[in-house]
């Protein structure tokens, strides 16, 4: 049963993965983006991190895939020339993905990660070991990210200021 | 019957795969950059991997700092995007072509 579900969701996630790389029209592939991450929320779930499958659709697919719509429009790019894939490009990324399998492929035979075996909590004591990590062991990234977010908002702000006007020399 | 590390581990790269196949084909910088944000999202599917597998939580932390900074990365990315329009009226990275010559 989980076995026939991750297949099907893997064979979903991996779809709309290709449909965001091949899609001709941008909306179209930040569609394709949002159902790819419904999946790997779903695979998120299978793998009994259900705070992140909430936390991936609430930021991801809540906020960043609105955000890339709101840009798409804005820009407004229906026109423009059509995308035309390159020799060159295509054989890089296909022999760019080979060696990432092969690596990965050898790794799983040569480390013996095939039969390990999935160790679980229940989901409350996960939940509750999840906060006391954030708030003990990872107290200091934690403050990090809230410079960092600040940091961003700040660099926000001034990059969409017009910065058409000269400003004057004193 | 429960999936073992290694088919998640597969799923993961072919994911990054896919991402990076499509950064390097794409000329669209928007559809690059959610081809990034692609890539991203398979590291974490590994890591939650990991984290299940091994049976600690260290894991799952570190994808919560990821989707932190993804969100972050995304607002900063898309400002910039947006200014660079303003300036040169196209988003084809064939056209952004300043730093060539």
């Amino acid at each position: 049963m989980d076995q026939l579900a991750f297949t099907a969701l893997s064979v979903f996630t991996l779809a709309c993965a290709l449909g965001v790389v091949l899609s001709k029209n941008a909306v179209n592939g930040a569609m394709c983006l949002l159902l790819c991450l419904a999946g790997i929320a779903g695979l998120f779930v299978q793998l009994h991190a259900y705070l992140l499958a909430f936390v991936l659709i609430l930021v991801y697919a809540g906020a960043v895939v609105a955000l890339f719509l709101f840009i798409i429009m804005l820009l407004d790019m229906q026109g423009g020339q059509p995308w035309r894939p390159r020799g060159v490009s295509v054989a890089a990324g296909v022999a760019a993905a080979a060696l990432l399998i092969t690596g990965l492929d050898l790794l799983a035979v040569r480390g013996r990660i095939a039969d390990a075996a999935p160790v679980g909590h229940s989901v409350g004591s996960s939940l509750k070991l999840y906060a006391y990590q954030l708030f003990t062991t990872y107290l200091l990234p934690v403050q990090v990210m809230g410079f960092l977010l600040l940091i961003a908002m700040l660099g926000v702000i001034v990059l969409s200021r017009r910065m058409a006007e000269p400003e004057d020399p004193r | 019957m429960t999936p073992h590390l290694e088919a998640y581990l597969m799923l993961s790269a072919a994911l990054f795969a896919v991402g990076f196949l499509g950064v390097l084909v794409r000329r669209n910088t928007l559809v690059i950059y959610m081809c990034l944000e692609l890539m991203l999202v398979a590291a974490t599917l590994a890591l939650v991997a990991f984290s299940r597998f091994n049976g600690t939580e260290d894991g799952d932390v570190f994808v919560f700092f990821i989707l932190t900074v993804a969100a972050a990365e995304v607002a900063g990315g898309l400002a910039i995007i947006v200014a660079l329009f303003r300036a040169r009226q196209t988003v084809q990275v064939d056209e952004l072509n300043s730093l060539k010559h």
